[in-house]
C-alpha cells in the first residue's frame, strides 16, 4: 500500500497527478506556451497590535529587472460604502502579480460592499478572512499568483492580521511578511515581535534561561519596526525600494501614511 | 445552415467582462461561497500546467509555493482518540509557518488532521463540517465518522488527477461505533484503523508508536504517547517541527491537550527521561 507520506526524498510526488512527471528537456526544463503569470516583485508587512493593526507594502512595481512604475500601492482599503473607502472597516494586501492582485482586490471588495448593503452593518473581519479563503480557494486549479494579508479589528477591538497562501489556506497570526523580501523581513519579525530567541538576562545559565514574555508592542514603536525592516529590506532586495506605504487601523478609522524609500 | 454555424462556433467574447460564476457570486454569495465551481484555466491539459506552476517536488522554480503540512498522527484506546500533530509548514525549503493548527476541528464531536497541502485539507474539512451539519439537520442525529469520512472520501475521488494533495484522519465517537478512525487521501483511499501516522515524518511516528501503542493504555499514558512519537518525528524530519498539537476525543466531543513548544519538551524529555543521549547537552562536541 503506498500510504500518502510527503517526504521529498523518500518517495516521488504523492499528488493525484494522472500522468507522472516527465522531463522533456535535456536540463529538465519543460516549456508551456501558456504562461499567464508574471512576478511583479516587492513585499508586505503586516503587524497586529493590542488595538491596532498595521498593514505596509512598498510601492515599486517590477518585471525581471525592469522598475515599471515608482508608486503602485499594495494595500487597500476593503468594504466601505463608496469608491473613496471612507468607512472601510478592512485592509488587504496582496504581493506576487500585480494583476490577480487586482483582481482579487476588486472582487473581496465587491462582495463586501455587497454584504454591506444587504445586512446594513459592514463584515466582520473574521467572516472576511473566511471569505477570502473561498474565493481564493475557488481558484485551486487556476491560482491567483498572490500572497495575500488582511487586516484589521476583531470582535474585541484587537488587531488582527490574518495571512494566506496563493490558494488560500489561512491563519491568524500576530505578525507575518509577504512577498520577495519575506525571507528578509519574517526572521527580523520573530525576533523584534515574538520575542523569539530572546532571554531574561542573568535568569540561569544554559538550559534554565528563562524566555523573555511576550508583550503586544505600542504603536509608535511597531511604526520604526516597519521602516526599518523595509529599509533593510532594500538594502538587500532589488525588487523591493522607492516608497512605503503604511496603513493603520484603529478604532478611529484608518491612517495612510507614504514615506520615502530608497529609490536605486 | 445554421445548426452547423453553432455546432462549430463559441460566443467570441466569452470572458470579455464577468465569467458567469463571478457574476452569479456577488448576487448569491452565501449558497457560492462553498459551491463546486472552480475557475479551470482555458487550456487543453490544465492539470500538467497546475503541476508545471505549484507542484516544487516536479519544478522546483515553479512560481507558486503552495504551504505544505507534516507530521500527524492518531490512535484509538481504551478512553477515545488521541490526535496529535506538529505546526509546520513549509513551502520548498522555506518554513512559511511554525504555528498551524493542523487539527481541525469539523465540529464538537469530529475532528480531522491536515497533511499535505494546507488550503485543501482547511477548506474540504471546512465543506465536510457543512455536510455533517445538513446531515444532522435532516436525519435529526448526529452523523456517524464511517459516513463522514466516505462523504470526503468520494469527494476526493471525484476530483482524483487535478491535483489535489491531501492526507488526512477523521476522528470521532459516537455512540453506534465507539471511537472510530479513518484515513482519507487525495488518492481516494479510505481505511478504517487503529493507528495512523501521515505525513513526511510518519516514519518516525510510527516507530515510537508501535513500540508502546496498546489499546488498554491509561489516558495520561496515551496523550504522553502522542506527544512523543511527534516529538521523535520533529527531531528527525527536518519538514516537522515547531509546536505540539494534543487533542483527546470522547463520547461527548473533543477537549483539546495543548499546543506546546518542542523545543523546551526536548530538551525536558532528554534531561529527565535520559531519552535522546544522542544529543549532548554542553553545547560543545555536538557530533551525532
Amino acid at each position: 500500500m503506498a500510504m500518502f507520506s510527503q517526504n521529498p526524498v523518500l518517495n516521488g510526488p504523492n499528488y493525484s497527478f494522472a500522468d507522472v512527471p516527465v522531463q522533456d528537456h535535456v536540463d529538465g526544463f519543460r516549456e508551456h506556451r501558456f504562461n499567464p503569470y508574471t512576478d511583479n516583485g516587492g513585499s508586505t508587512l503586516a503587524i497586529a497590535g493590542k488595538d491596532f493593526a498595521i498593514m505596509a507594502g512598498d510601492t515599486r512595481l517590477t518585471a525581471g529587472y525592469s522598475i515599471n512604475t515608482r508608486f503602485s500601492p499594495k494595500v487597500f482599503k476593503i468594504g466601505g460604502s463608496t469608491s473613496t473607502q471612507d468607512d472601510a472597516n478592512i485592509l488587504l494586501s496582496v504581493v506576487g502579480f500585480a494583476a490577480d492582485g487586482e483582481a482579487l482586490k476588486e472582487r473581496l471588495d465587491s462582495i463586501c460592499k455587497m454584504y454591506r448593503y444587504r445586512h446594513n452593518k459592514p463584515m466582520s473581519v473574521s467572516a472576511c478572512a473566511k471569505r477570502l479563503s473561498t474565493i481564493m480557494y475557488q481558484r485551486r486549479f487556476f491560482p491567483y499568483y498572490v500572497y495575500a494579508i488582511l487586516g484589521g479589528l476583531d470582535e474585541d477591538g484587537a488587531g488582527a492580521v490574518y495571512s494566506y497562501d496563493p490558494v488560500g489556506s489561512y491563519e491568524r497570526e500576530q505578525c507575518r511578511a509577504g512577498g520577495a523580501a519575506a525571507s528578509l523581513i519574517m526572521p527580523f519579525l520573530d525576533n523584534q515581535v515574538n520575542f523569539k530567541n530572546q532571554y531574561i538576562p542573568g535568569s540561569g545559565v544554559g538550559h534554565a534561561l528563562q524566555e523573555r514574555e511576550r508583550q503586544p508592542l505600542p504603536r509608535d514603536e511597531v511604526e520604526v519596526l516597519v521602516k526599518d525592516a523595509f529599509d533593510s529590506a532594500v538594502e538587500r532586495h532589488i525588487e523591493v525600494g522607492d516608497g512605503l506605504q503604511m496603513m493603520i487601523i484603529t478604532q478611529n478609522g484608518i491612517e495612510e501614511k507614504i514615506l520615502p524609500l530608497k529609490k536605486d | 445552415m445554421d445548426t452547423l454555424v453553432a455546432r462549430y462556433s463559441r460566443p467570441a467574447a466569452q470572458r470579455e467582462t464577468f465569467a458567469d460564476d463571478q457574476h452569479d457570486d456577488l448576487h448569491d454569495d452565501t449558497t457560492n461561497s462553498m459551491s463546486l465551481k472552480f475557475a479551470i484555466p482555458p487550456i487543453a491539459q490544465p492539470s500538467a500546467w497546475l503541476r508545471a506552476a505549484t507542484d516544487d517536488r516536479a519544478n522546483p522554480q515553479c512560481p507558486i509555493k503552495i504551504a505544505h503540512g507534516t507530521t500527524t498522527l492518531a490512535f484509538r484506546f481504551q478512553g477515545g482518540i488521541i490526535v496529535a500533530t506538529d505546526s509546520r509548514a513549509t513551502a520548498g525549503n522555506w518554513i512559511a509557518s511554525q504555528t498551524v493548527k493542523k487539527v481541525i476541528e469539523i465540529n464538537n464531536c469530529l475532528l480531522g488532521t491536515m497533511a499535505g497541502g494546507a488550503a485543501d485539507c482547511q477548506y474540504w474539512l471546512a465543506w465536510l463540517g457543512m455536510q455533517c451539519r445538513l446531515h444532522e439537520l435532516r436525519h435529526k442525529r448526529r452523523i456517524s465518522v464511517a459516513a463522514a469520512s466516505k462523504i470526503l472520501a468520494n469527494l476526493v475521488y471525484q476530483y482524483k488527477g487535478m491535483g489535489l494533495s491531501m492526507g488526512t484522519m477523521c476522528a470521532g465517537v459516537t455512540k453506534e461505533e465507539g471511537p472510530a478512525l479513518y484515513y482519507i487521501d487525495s488518492d481516494g483511499t479510505r481505511l478504517a484503523g487503529n493507528l495512523f501516522c501521515v505525513g513526511s515524518g510518519q516514519t518516525f511516528a510510527y516507530g515510537v508508536l508501535d513500540a508502546e501503542y496498546r489499546y488498554d493504555l491509561s489516558e495520561e499514558e496515551a496523550l504522553a504517547l502522542g506527544s512523543r512519537s511527534i516529538l521523535a518525528a520533529t527531531h528527525r524530519d527536518a519538514y516537522s517541527g515547531g509546536f505540539i498539537n494534543l487533542y483527546h476525543v470522547k463520547e461527548d466531543g473533543w477537549v483539546k491537550h495543548g499546543f506546546s513548544d518542542t523545543n523546551p519538551i526536548f530538551w525536558k524529555t532528554k534531561l529527565e527521561s535520559g531519552e535522546f543521549t544522542n544529543v549532548t547537552s554542553d553545547f560543545v562536541g555536538e557530533r551525532v
